[in-house]
């Protein structure tokens, strides 16, 4: 049954993202083409989600939206995990007092909840997609570094490490050959575990205008730009907000299942 | 144990230095001049360098750090740049219905989350079990602003069942003001017998707080669940099960306290996420707290309040979470020994 949950969570992305690449061909409308004749139209034949308030096809805007959606978390997840990993890889293996500071510095970091130390950072810098993806990755790589270390740590004391270091293999080596490749499972399962935390972190800092500006279609700067619409025309709020949900929600699905498939823990349950 | 308390107090210290650094380097980033953003554009160049000598800004950076630090320990958390106010009047009015808001939320959360995790793993594999799980993967992943659209929309804008916005109807302050003794509204209503505040302050709760408890609420009873299945593989559910309990007996008598270890100190991270959370749900339903404050400090730019509402977080959660350290030693027996 897990299983049934994470294949349809797979599933799920798999259509997300095809729908996100291949959105120039599949989208009815140009992304950003202004009608203001035909504003704020219900779903219908013509606009399955209807039109927003500048009379762009909403459903055309909800499939670019995803391009930006899976540029940020790529982008996130890769630069966060890639620093987290090699500072958690050498302070698990090396130990000792560089150990000491490098955990140190996770802690501050984690000190802070995500969401918070993101705002505070977009607040800051000039709102753009870049802001966003730089302000998330700022508080994403203490997660992996600390997830890193340990498994790191326990690896650098497995025999064939010890033989490494007897037959005079130089550390930096012996981490690149034998303890980055064995500390990686375990990261990429948390990767995927956080690819929805990143989903929904980013629309809220494109909800409060930290993050993609005009005339981008993103769906979080959907939701504010319509928000005050929301009663009379509910289409323009209800199709970005799904779509965000609908994403995060693969996404967790897939993580959850790729946890369960891997631990082998849990396999024997 | 007083050694590892001191222990665990020296680290948080450590870590709330960290915290006051980073706070205080993040602010230094504001592109553009602070000077010029506070004395404006049309500002002379002596009104200008007034402004530098003011903020300390030609001193060398650790100079300023020093000062920033001092400042922080008397009380100065700057002055907002919106409300012209110190910081921390504003922070002292906002945190407390932020924590009432949050508060509720999480009562909420262990409330109903448990026991839905309870019957989840009761019926593992089964259907209630997959259909408590897809809810609460549904839960964690829905954006909370949007939730608190749709049911701010509903549940307030069509069917009127509840109030739009707001803490509490702001015209019982002249029919039946309310004294403040914790600030934190819905207690102050209760404990000095002040009812048409309370009952106000309880309608406009509801539905902010049920937002802000969904993402909370399917954490809890995720991990309720996963941890209470690992328990009833235990030995001693063997044992249980031997003697002939059945196995709602051995899930709610016998697995569920230690299995609430783990969801205990759960709460302390829910807790922060919720807070911060909680921002965009009291954005859209303009409750006066912390996150009504940075969300209308960012169109400000206002850095002073943002950078106070993120100090202040921070140590909450550090706080948080060396609470629950100390008190998982004291209901876990087993923790102490390791």
């Amino acid at each position: 049954m897990r299983d049934r949950l994470g294949l349809f969570g797979a599933a799920l992305i798999t259509v997300i993202v095809l729908a996100a690449v291949l959105a120039p061909w599949l989208a009815p409308y140009p992304a950003d083409a202004p009608d203001p004749a035909n504003n704020l139209l219900p779903p219908g034949a013509e606009h399955w989600f209807g039109t927003d308030y500048a009379g762009r096809d909403v459903l055309t805007r909800v499939l670019y939206g995803g391009r930006t959606s899976l540029v940020i978390v790529v982008a996130v997840l890769t630069v966060s995990a890639t620093a987290g990993v090699i500072l958690g890889v050498v302070a698990g293996y090396a130990g000792g007092w560089l150990r000491d500071v490098i955990m140190r510095v996770t802690d501050v970091f984690l000190a802070f909840p995500a969401l918070l130390l993101s705002l505070a950072l977009a607040v800051v810098l000039q709102p753009s997609v870049t802001t966003v993806i730089v302000a998330i990755a700022v508080t994403w790589w203490p997660w992996y570094a600390r997830l890193a270390a340990s498994v790191a740590a326990s690896i650098a004391t497995r025999p064939y490490v010890d033989a490494a270091r007897c037959l005079g293999v130089p550390a930096p080596l012996i981490v690149v050959r034998h303890v980055l490749p064995n500390s990686l499972t375990p990261v990429l399962v948390q990767v995927s575990l956080d690819a929805g935390g990143v989903i929904l972190t980013a629309a809220a800092l494109s909800y409060l205008g930290l993050g993609a500006q005009e005339p981008t279609a993103e769906w979080g700067l959907m939701v504010q730009q319509s928000q005050s619409l929301f009663t009379t025309n509910w289409w323009v709020v209800t199709f970005p907000g799904l779509a965000i949900m609908l994403t995060a929600f693969a996404f967790n699905l897939l993580g959850e299942g790729l946890r369960d498939a891997l631990d082998p823990r849990r396999v024997v349950k | 144990m007083p050694r590892y308390v001191a222990r665990r107090l020296g680290q948080a210290l450590l870590v709330v230095a960290g915290v006051v650094v980073l706070t205080f380097a993040i602010m230094r980033m504001v592109p553009g001049d602070p000077a010029v953003a506070f004395a404006g554009p049309k500002a002379t160049p002596a009104q200008l360098a007034e402004a530098r000598e003011r903020f300390g800004l030609d001193d060398p950076l650790w100079v300023q750090l020093w000062n920033y630090v001092r400042d922080l320990a008397t009380g100065d958390w700057g002055t907002s740049l919106r409300t012209r106010q110190a910081v921390l009047d504003d922070l002292y009015v906002a945190f407390p219905a932020s924590l009432e808001l949050v508060g509720t939320a999480l009562v909420i959360a262990v409330v109903a989350g448990i026991p839905v995790g309870v019957l989840a793993a009761r019926h593992k594999r089964r259907l209630p079990d997959l259909g408590v799980r897809a809810t609460s993967v549904l839960a964690v992943s829905v954006p909370v602003f949007w939730l608190a659209l749709a049911v701010q929309t509903v549940f307030a804008g069509r069917l009127d069942w509840f109030p739009v916005a707001g803490e509490y109807d702001l015209t019982l302050d002249t029919t039946s003001p309310l004294t403040l003794w914790t600030n934190i509204t819905i207690v102050d209503a209760l404990i000095t017998g002040n009812w048409p505040i309370f009952t106000s302050t309880l309608e406009h709760l509801v539905l902010p707080a049920l937002v802000v408890a969904a993402y909370p609420t399917g954490v809890v009873a995720q991990l309720t669940r996963a941890a209470l299945i690992e328990e009833s593989g235990q030995d001693h559910a063997r044992l249980e099960r031997s003697l002939g309990f059945g196995e709602t007996a051995i899930l709610t008598r016998f697995a569920l306290r230690p299995a609430l270890n783990p969801v205990l100190s759960l709460i302390a991270l829910v807790f922060a996420y919720a807070i911060v959370n909680g921002f965009l749900v009291e954005a859209v339903f303009n409750w006066p707290g912390l996150g009504r404050y940075a969300v209308q400090a960012i169109s400000y730019r206002d850095t002073p309040a943002i950078a106070g509402v993120t100090l202040l977080v921070a140590m909450v959660y550090v706080l948080a979470n060396l609470l629950v350290d100390l008190l998982q030693r004291v209901v876990d027996p087993r923790v102490r020994l390791r």
